[in-house]
């Protein structure tokens, strides 16, 4: 137990907790962004992970961090674009649009992994790029703080950003006003002229954007390389942070970091020697059992009501 | 010729179903009046007007606005155009504030955000002008029906509306709302508004419009002056005289109590008190009506009664049962029926055929299934008499119940809960929205199962059925009983209308009568 | 047949063609020598008794979890379970396969039974959740996935693990605990037969049976399911146990029927094809005995490609996202069935 403490109360652990948060981040706002419009994207995980291949790819391709992310950012939103025509305009059931674009990405990054790389398994082969670490002057000094705030990589401040953009959208913007009366009420849009259609079209192309993002850093970022099925759930976690978080981005967030933190641990205790087996399905242990608390919540509040 | 502000001429739409939901419609609009377009339910109303705010393309025909031929592709294209239309059910985003929903699609801008300080002034400021008053920074969703319907009409007026379209705006309305309401859009006449005004309550006709235009069956039967016309005259336009749908009710053969609800109150999620102290009794052998405007309680009673909402105050007895520790499965073992509100709802499972939507309050018993497998040829059996002793129609048993009309789904309904014999039925407004020969054929099949010993509540909007059917009829309003009447002999609508609307009382004596 | 069900069966086929036009796409842009290689994926499967094998036996667990999958959908239920049940029923069968001492043809169905039990117990968990209180399942049962994969790895690790051999591969299964092979020349064993037999209760469980009543009315109309008297929280329970049981019979039957020992590392996968040959088979027990041969004679045909030409088996998941975007596409030739519905109706 001790060494359990000490490996918890340290600077690293808690950098590691926004480490790997990031990806949580970007993807539980392209769920709020989606579902907010009333098109649950559940294509998250998919869509991060063709992301992920492409920022990888692309920056070896270009040796440039940055025309990976650019392209990353790009397949996601081409992804999200390709489920938007087929459940918005050929009206295929959402979910199954879903399914069918993580079966696409999963098996679709393994084809084209094989025929880059000449491997199944991982990109190590190939010399793709990073997105640099930021080192913040001054506030990376402060003893103790400085370790945990600063030095992270780009895309988890952006990761910040993406969450304060996401309120302000939608808070604020008559763009958001839209969104949010689309998902509610899509008659009501309808009636005064707004295109229902339209407008959940850009809901899943943000969506794919925070994706592009969340799957660029995976890849160019969290490690420096591609491995299949590398999202390995996160994309679900972010869906259940959403619902946990009531579609608010930033109750979300919140929802995100605490799984951050379960996802974090697994990391950490991994190297206590405990069954590395059972330790790795701590984050999804901790999904599962926020997700049932939450609903049986939700539903005895609506019982007692 | 008269110069019209709007006319629709020949007007045809059927749907892709093969539907005719116009034939020869013919309506225009004079500048500053109001129109009433009144008809039947399934007369065609709804589609019209859908046609005149671009929500459905006519099949043929064509439609002039200020001398200038319009074909409308969208409502976005009719509002472009004047045109504003108030829904039955309202078309607002109930978390967003009262001024929100009016400036939706048309927000004023502070650089990337929405300014909601003139939002709130502009709601403000048209509220005043048009003097219908609303709390801009109220939450829609805690607005009674009446404000909400002001924030329809303001965000159509918004909208630079010259036409008002407004879709039975009186259903949801108590009088008191409704007297405002009139005086609303009297106030917007004189300001030059032209008002299309769809209803089927003769009285309010009357009082309200400049013109009258009757649909029946598709079509327009005619266009009158209001003054020019009797109540008694735009009755029979409405009606017409092409089926004889007359019931002739035997004299009432009082049995047991079946249905039995006693001081039951209720207290929804919101914290408004839908049901105080209800108490009534339904015997055996008779139809016991209850009249009201929605709203007034009766889903909650229907739902308490059928244990979709759990019953914590006072009790419910069906067949001398209480209800109270009762699950929906249980109430489904009696001998019960229930024809809900909404069919598509609740009342059908559209995918499948009407065979296996015949079965599916009985699919468990002896006659259907032997404790695992389902009888398929007796249940075909069943569906074939009932398809024929209802006059569904349809190409057999194994048809798609979502593939049939309106009328037919109802009829598909009304057989399943009638035909097992039932000892308590609960009729909740079982003809609304179907044609008159259907809602003929459910007429009858209720008052069947009357004379043969079942206890019937009957709970309707609709006051002709309500004295066509009832033995005796209680008026529903705010949560409770305020009128009831042993016969129906001698009873109208307008005196019912007084009751309902709040304005008249029965003494708590003749109130307590409704437990017989 | 009504037209609108024939139109249904049409775009379906359309569907599969597309996904095999767009399969010969993909080799065209990839392959070296196309016009070999698109001949080796359509024709070579039917060239040999052993490649006809390999489609039977390629075929049994797809039917295992497309069945599963099909119950699932006709309750409009999206779990997506399928792939850990698979794994862990394959896992703890194993014990039985290994150590007990039953004889032959009750060692083999001792394991199944435990491997559905398993599969029955694990799903009641996202199904509970579900029923009870209204929980995504696709999201709980995606987590039980990566849990099960967990436990399941725990257990191979710990105590399923031969030390003998090199790989992570558990003791070798007792001789009377495999399925029999049924073709002799092949590796088609029992659990061909007992996929088929079990579409085949699905089947009467579904479309003959109350309990197939009542979920085929929960899955297409919930409110009216209630109203109607059935118990639906019980009807999400049901169906979640019975697609449990046959995912688990699946997997265990996969691991005693093909391999020795059990050998997987990684969740097998079957959860979304099971999904996809659900679709093909408009959910029906029966046709996704058909859905699950299609597939996999796919799936023979890219792996022969992929042995004579370099382009990877992958390529299979591309062809079924089309086909589940085509297939569940409402508008995907809207217009020609308008027409052809219309055409009916003049008849």
């Amino acid at each position: 137990m001790n060494a359990f403490m000490k490996l918890i109360f340290t600077s690293d652990f808690f950098y590691s907790i926004f480490r790997v948060t990031t990806p949580l981040l970007f993807a539980s706002m392209g769920a709020v962004l989606s579902d907010v419009a009333g098109v649950p994207n559940i294509a998250l995980e998919g869509m991060m992970l063709i992301a992920a291949f492409a920022g990888m790819y692309f920056s070896y391709v270009f040796n440039s961090a940055l025309m990976g992310l650019l392209f990353a950012v790009l397949f996601a939103v081409a992804a999200a674009a390709v489920m938007a025509f087929f459940t918005l305009y050929y009206k295929t059931n959402i979910i199954l649009g879903g399914i069918a674009i993580n079966s696409l990405a999963s098996g679709g990054t393994i084809f084209f992994l094989y025929l880059v790389a000449h491997d199944k398994g991982t990109s190590v082969s190939l010399a793709s790029k990073v997105l640099p670490n930021i080192n913040i002057p001054l506030i990376g000094d402060i003893p103790i703080l400085g370790p945990v705030i600063s030095g992270h990589n780009v895309l988890t401040y952006v990761a910040v950003l993406a969450v304060l953009f996401t309120w302000y959208l939608l808070k604020k913007t008559p763009l958001g006003y839209h969104l949010r009366a689309v998902g509610e009420k899509k008659e009501a849009a309808d009636s005064v002229g707004i295109s229902v259609i339209k407008t959940q079209t850009i809901a899943l192309l943000l969506s794919g954007l925070m994706c592009g993002f969340g799957g660029a850093f995976m890849s160019m970022g969290y490690v420096s390389w591609f491995s299949r099925d590398m999202i390995s759930g996160r994309g679900w976690i972010a869906l259940a942070a959403e619902a946990m978080g009531m579609q608010h981005p930033l109750g979300t967030a919140a929802t995100s970091l605490l799984f951050g933190v379960a996802d974090a641990l697994s990391n950490a205790v991994a190297t206590l020697g405990w069954p590395s087996d059972l330790v790795k399905t701590i984050p999804y242990c901790a999904t599962l059992a926020g997700l049932a608390i939450f609903s049986i919540r939700a539903y005895r509040k609506n019982k007692n009501a | 010729m008269e110069n019209y502000l709007l006319e629709m001429k020949d007007i045809a739409k059927i749907y892709g179903n093969g539907i005719v939901a116009n034939e020869a419609v013919n309506f225009n609009l004079k500048k500053g009046e109001v129109h009433a377009l009144v008809g039947e339910n399934g007369a065609g109303k709804s589609t019209l007007m859908k046609i005149l705010f671009g929500m459905e393309a006519p099949s043929s025909g064509t439609v002039t606005l200020k001398g200038e031929p319009v074909r409308f592709s969208s409502s976005k294209d009719a509002i472009a155009h004047g045109i504003g239309m108030v829904h039955q059910h309202f078309m607002l985003v109930e978390s967003f504030t009262a001024a929100q929903n009016i400036i939706l699609g048309m927000e004023p801008k502070k650089g990337f955000s929405v300014n909601e300080e003139e939002a709130v002034r502009f709601t403000e400021e048209i509220s005043k002008k048009y003097n219908l008053e609303v709390d801009a920074r109220a939450v829609t969703r805690t607005l009674p029906v009446g404000i909400k319907q002001k924030i329809e009409i303001l965000k159509a007026l918004a909208r630079g509306a010259e036409i008002l379209i407004l879709d039975e705006p009186t259903a949801v309305l108590t009088p008191q709302e409704t007297d405002q309401l009139f005086e609303e859009l009297t106030n917007l006449k004189q300001q030059g508004h032209t008002i299309v005004f769809i209803s089927h309550k003769i009285p309010e006709i009357k009082k309200i419009s400049d013109r009258i235009t009757v649909m029946r069956a598709g079509k327009t039967v005619g266009c009158r002056n209001t003054e020019d016309v009797t109540e008694k005259e735009i009755s029979s336009m409405i009606m017409g005289c092409e089926m004889d749908t007359t019931i002739i009710r035997t004299p009432c053969k009082r049995g047991d109590v079946g249905i039995a609800v006693d001081k039951v109150s209720y207290i929804d999620k919101n914290g408004v008190q839908a049901l105080k102290d209800f108490s009534f009794s339904v015997r055996q052998g008779m139809v016991f009506g209850i009249a009201g405007v929605q709203g007034n309680g009766q889903v909650e009673l229907i739902d308490l009664m059928t244990k979709k909402r759990g019953l914590k105050n006072g009790d419910i007895r069906l067949n001398g049962e209480s209800v109270k520790k009762m699950s929906i499965q249980d109430i489904r073992k009696m001998q019960f029926g229930y024809v809900p509100e909404d069919r598509i709802e609740q009342g059908i499972a559209g995918h499948e055929s009407i065979e296996e939507n015949m079965i599916s309050n009985r699919y468990s018993t002896k006659e259907f299934c032997n404790k695992i497998l389902l009888n398929y040829k007796k249940i075909a059996e069943f569906a074939k008499k009932n398809i024929e002793s209802y006059e569904i129609r349809c190409s057999g048993g194994k048809h798609l119940v979502g593939m049939l009309s309106g009328g037919n789904m109802q009829k598909v309904v009304v057989a399943r809960e009638c035909s097992h014999e039932p000892k308590v039925l609960i009729a909740e407004q079982p003809t609304r929205g179907v044609d008159v020969g259907a809602a003929h054929i459910i007429h009858k099949k209720i008052m069947e199962l009357r004379d043969e010993g079942c206890a019937v509540l009957l709970v309707s909007a609709d006051l002709s059925e309500v004295l066509k059917l009832s033995d005796v009829v209680a008026v529903m309003y705010e949560g409770e009983i305020v009128a009831f009447f042993e016969e129906t002999e001698g009873l109208n609508e307008e005196k019912l209308g007084l009751f309902m609307l709040g304005l008249e009382r029965h003494d708590e004596e003749q109130i307590r009568r409704a437990v017989q | 047949m009504s037209r609108e069900r024939s139109f249904n069966m049409i775009r379906t086929a359309v569907s599969m063609l597309v996904a095999i036009l767009v399969a010969f796409v993909i080799i065209l842009i990839v392959s070296d020598q196309p016009v070999e290689s698109i001949k080796i994926f359509l024709v070579m499967p039917f060239s040999s008794g052993s490649y006809l094998g390999n489609i039977v036996e390629t075929a049994v667990p797809l039917i295992f979890s497309g069945l599963a999958m099909a119950v699932m959908f006709k309750a409009n239920l999206f779990n997506l379970g399928g792939e850990g049940i698979f794994f862990i029923a394959g896992a703890v069968g194993s014990f039985v396969a290994i150590w007990p001492k039953f004889p032959s043809v009750l060692a083999p169905l001792a394991a199944i039974v435990v491997g559905a039990l398993v599969g029955m117990v694990v799903m009641m968990v996202p199904g509970g959740l579900k029923a009870k209180y209204g929980a995504n399942e696709m999201v709980t049962s995606l987590m039980m996935n990566n849990i099960l994969l967990g436990v399941g790895l725990y257990l191979l690790n710990n105590l399923l693990r031969d030390p003998g051999m090199a790989s992570l591969v558990s003791y070798k299964y007792r001789k009377k605990a495999l399925l029999a092979n049924i073709v002799p020349g092949t590796r088609i064993h029992a659990g061909f037969l007992i996929a088929v037999l079990c579409a085949v209760l699905v089947y009467l469980f579904m479309y003959k049976s109350k309990w197939g009543y009542e979920i085929r009315m929960t899955g297409n109309n919930a409110k009216f399911a209630s109203y109607s008297g059935i118990n639906v929280a019980k009807v999400i329970l049901i169906v979640h146990m019975v697609a449990g049981a046959i995912a688990g019979a699946g997997g265990i039957i996969e691991c005693i029927g093909l391999h020795k020992r059990f050998e997987w590392t990684a969740l097998p996968g079957y959860g979304f094809d099971g999904a996809m040959i659900a679709m093909l088979a408009g959910n029906n027990p029966l046709g996704v005995i058909g859905a699950a041969f299609f597939v996999s004679y796919l799936r023979i045909g890219a792996d022969l490609v992929n042995r004579s030409s370099d382009i990877p088996t992958e390529m299979i998941a591309i062809l079924q996202s089309i086909i589940i975007l085509l297939i569940s596409a409402e508008r995907f030739l809207h217009k020609y069935r308008q027409r052809w519905i219309e055409k009916g109706e003049k008849k």
